[in-house]
């Protein structure tokens, strides 16, 4: 059984959704909750299609089901989580019919949807960005945590709570610490051991260790003068980031911006000096997938003009700081550095993934890696942790001046803001422009036909953009994706963020539609 | 348990269930397939892994008889040799098989059972130009060669068994059978997502890759092994390389994480690293705001420059960045070193949560 919550698979990670479908077809039960009839929903079963942002009144009104009826795994959440006792009385708080009003879902349908879960044992909850771009995604996250192990699925081939990542090598950079709290491999930054640990092997007498500012706040800091120096580093944030008006501000701000790049973007407008560097098949080195996959990149040729691979280009910058690394290649970089210092990379070494990769943790060269975590639900932090959480809406909700909510994602044929895809000979003819996707219903009510250019309006700005009147949509949403400059629909996001993670709002605003003058 | 059989007179395991193509395969003995796809029921169609099953009343197809017990099976006698010819010879004459104009030569198993048995002229007359359906191409990226086809439904399985995205099927009957689309329209009007499995599969030069056109045959080709640069799947690819140039991609069968399997941009998508707009040299901007060329040397020391003057006056903390999701793992590693061990911040980020 899959569990599929706030992922448009089949476009947004395509071969994934092949092997769903395989077992769809096979037999296996597929369950899609999604505001959108996406076309995952043609093999499902059951389609719970439930208002953007109430996730977690769902999930809450669903495990209240399974605990009012006696239905969730018992030996489980006693053996191997704790917490249950507070979990219980939250949900007990979310009847369905509660949780119905809330979601949009019927109460029989969150009672049907209950019964499935506990029917089939293990089932596999996949889940994206439809859980976690809200500014409640932390406690998305968690919730379906809660859910999967009140059901006693964590620990277990095809059970789990499994995000789809959507860069390929976004598991990775977490890894390597790419964040303000960590070290690679999760070391925190705050921690003296590690602290000692690092500073010998990097040679330094110092390391800073308070945990640093995310994105946005960087971003923010640039416009009060807090961070004067800015190096943004394989990133379109002018086209990626809620709200470009305000976007651009903050780049525009800076007192002196780096950008390194493969192509001149809408954010390399805005640098001081821009770095030339090596593409995806012009280096050897590793990415690191969704299920923690260290795979081998390797080259096919060497970068155009003067362009350089980043790793050097750091490693010079370095270097005119004072500091003088060793390694020289991604190889030397990986054996003698990153999988030194993470222990859970330890085991991994270029010589080791000849063919296909290797899962961490593999702490040692003879460990074969780690395809499922927690196993059996023996949990790496001890006992699972059951954490009540309540729903609150999304920040910006539709009203009268503003009576459609706005959702965002991803189309199969572009990646993100085009910098690759919009440069490659055949993509652009098979989706040439952006659309506001929106349902017959409301189509009819504006008067706007099919492909006819409509306004999109939010509080921070206005698109001009083709309507695309489709069955996926219910009436009362409109859904757009931010591979088009003109039409992107970052021109109209809300800039508010989780507060744990600083994730952007993107999933939820409120807008209008017009046709035009 | 009683689970041998005999094959080519010697006895054999078997696991039930198991075809005989399998079961032989195990047991060591290759039989030659053309419609053969791993992973989809057999559906028998070609006739080329014919074989003698004692007892039976005609020669059997290996991809889709059970192994019995005790069956007695031979891969490699005269009649399943004349058999297998005959059928290699009427696929020949079902269309135009001019390897010399053909994408697929070199990497045809049509060409190769043709080599296999001596065929040095068509015993049968070919299909009339006239009854081959033109060829289909109102796309960007998918060739079908209707001349090539020999119908043999690898394309149609692995449309529907493995990526399910049933696109495509069996079309029409007899001397006019074809595979369409859903209303026999163009692939670019039809509900074909470009993802390309059907080329994957295809044994000869029926479908081949639109962009690949004359950049390079099998034989000048290099495989270099990589991971797909787009979503967080991981596709295992090969990346077929002929003068340092990538000539097309396909998906390295039986890998982690894919199994054979790759999606439009991973398949289609690669040449954006060839395109003329590529940053070739460091910029710098000048006070008018316009950027001018300039070496490695002179943009390294600026941004060195630069961060020693702001870490002096306002400190290191003033100073931040965004690490790039879409990189390797070696760079994002280098760029949190050069944070927090040069540059004294743990100032840096990525788009991890989004």
């Amino acid at each position: 059984m899959i569990l599929v919550i706030g992922s448009n698979m089949t476009e947004a990670h395509p071969v994934a959704a092949t092997f769903v479908k395989d077992a769809a077809v096979g037999g296996a039960q597929l369950i899609v909750v999604d505001p959108r009839r996406t076309d995952l929903v043609d093999f499902a079963q059951l389609h719970v299609q439930i208002q953007v942002g109430s996730d977690v009144a769902l999930i809450n009104g669903v495990m209240n089901v399974l605990i009012s009826e006696n239905l969730y795994d018992k030996d489980y959440v006693d053996s191997c989580t704790m917490g249950f006792d507070e979990l219980k009385k939250k949900v007990l708080e979310y009847p369905p019919e509660r949780a119905a009003e809330i979601s949009g879902v019927s109460a029989d349908t969150i009672r049907n949807l209950a019964r499935r879960l506990a029917a089939v044992k293990p089932a596999m909850l996949m889940y994206t960005l439809g859980i976690t771009e809200h500014i409640c995604g932390v406690n998305n996250v968690m919730s379906c945590a809660n859910l999967q192990m009140l059901l006693g699925n964590v620990g277990f081939e095809c059970g789990g709570v499994n995000p789809l990542r959507g860069q390929n090598n976004v598991q990775g950079a977490c890894d390597m610490g790419a964040l303000p709290n960590v070290f690679p491999g999760y070391q925190k930054v705050d921690n003296p051991q590690a602290q000692e640990k690092f500073m010998k092997a990097w040679k330094v007498k110092s390391l800073p260790n308070k945990p640093g500012m995310m994105m946005p706040t960087m971003m923010e800091g640039l416009t009060t003068g807090k961070i004067k120096a800015f190096y943004v580093f394989g990133e379109n944030l002018a086209n990626t980031e809620p709200d470009i008006h305000h976007v651009e501000h903050c780049l525009e701000s800076a007192e002196f911006l780096v950008c390194q790049d493969i192509f001149p973007t809408e954010t390399t407008r805005f640098a001081h000096v821009i770095l030339p560097a090596a593409a995806w098949s012009e280096n050897d080195g590793t990415f690191t997938s969704s299920e923690r996959r260290v795979n081998r990149v390797r080259t096919v040729s060497q970068p155009p003009g003067e362009a350089k691979p980043n790793w050097w280009i750091f490693k010079e910058i370095a270097k005119r700081m004072g500091h003088k690394w060793k390694s020289d290649s991604a190889e030397e970089i990986w054996d003698n550095e990153v999988s030194v210092l993470a222990p859970a990379l330890a085991g991994i070494k270029y010589a080791r993934l000849e063919n296909d990769g290797i899962q961490w943790p593999a702490p040692s060269e003879d460990h074969p890696g780690t395809a499922t975590l927690h196993k059996d639900g023996c949990f790496t932090c001890g006992l699972g942790v059951l954490k009540p959480i309540d729903w609150i809406p999304p920040a910006e909700v539709p009203d009268q001046e503003y009576p459609m909510v706005l959702s965002t994602g991803r189309r199969l044929y572009h990646y993100h803001t085009r910098t690759q895809t919009g440069r490659c000979q055949g993509i652009n003819e098979l989706l040439s422009e952006e659309t506001a996707d929106i349902s017959a219903a409301d189509a009819e009510s504006k008067g706007i036909a099919d492909g006819e250019m409509i306004s999109v309006k939010s509080r921070r700005g206005e698109v001009t953009v083709k309507a695309r009147v489709t069955s996926q949509v219910p009436q009362g949403l409109v859904w757009m994706a931010f591979h088009f400059r003109e039409a992107c629909a970052n021109w109209l996001t809300n800039p508010v963020y989780d507060p744990i993670t600083q994730t952007a709002e993107y999933k939820a605003c409120a807008v209008r539609i017009d046709k035009l003058k | 348990m009683n689970d041998t059989f005999i094959l080519n007179s010697k006895e054999t395991g078997f696991k039930p269930g198991q075809m005989i193509l399998d079961a032989a395969r195990n047991g060591g003995i290759e039989i030659p397939t053309l419609c053969y796809l791993k992973g989809a029921s057999p559906t028998g169609s070609c006739r080329i892994c014919l074989v003698e099953v004692k007892g039976a009343r005609s020669l059997m197809a290996a991809c889709s008889t059970p192994v019995s017990p005790g069956m007695e099976v031979f891969t490699d006698t005269d009649l399943v040799h004349r058999a297998r010819k005959m059928n290699v010879e009427l696929l020949l004459a079902s269309g135009r098989h001019n390897c010399l104009m053909c994408e697929a030569n070199g990497n045809c198993r049509l060409q190769d059972l043709a080599y296999f048995y001596k065929i040095t002229q068509l015993r049968f007359k070919e299909k009339d130009e006239k009854d081959i359906y033109p060829t289909e191409d109102q796309n960007p990226f998918i060739v079908r060669d209707f001349s090539r086809c020999i119908l043999c439904g690898r394309c149609v399985q692995a449309c529907n068994d493995l990526v399910v995205n049933r696109a495509i099927s069996q079309g029409y009957r007899g001397a006019k059978s074809k595979i369409v689309t859903g209303g026999d329209r163009p692939y670019d009007e039809s509900e074909c997502v470009f993802c390309g499995q059907c080329v994957e599969v295809c044994p000869v030069g029926a479908l081949t890759e639109k962009k690949a056109k004359g950049l390079g045959r099998p034989w000048e080709t290099k495989k270099i092994r990589t991971t797909c640069p787009y979503c967080g799947v991981g596709c295992q690819q090969w990346l077929h390389v002929h003068d340092g140039k990538i000539a097309k991609i396909t998906a390295v069968e039986d890998a982690h994480p894919n199994q054979g399997r790759l999606c439009v941009k991973g398949r289609f998508a690669y040449d954006f690293i060839y395109s003329a707009e590529r940053l070739k040299t460091p910029l710098i901007r000048e006070t008018n705001g316009e950027f001018r060329e300039a070496s490695w040397d002179e943009a390294l020391n600026l941004v060195a420059k630069k961060f020693k003057e702001i870490i002096k006056k306002d400190g290191p903390d003033a100073i931040a960045g965004v690490s790039c999701a879409r990189s390797i793992n070696e760079d994002s590693y280098q760029m949190q070193k050069l944070f927090r061990a040069a540059i004294g911040t743990n100032n840096i980020d990525h788009c991890a949560r989004t």
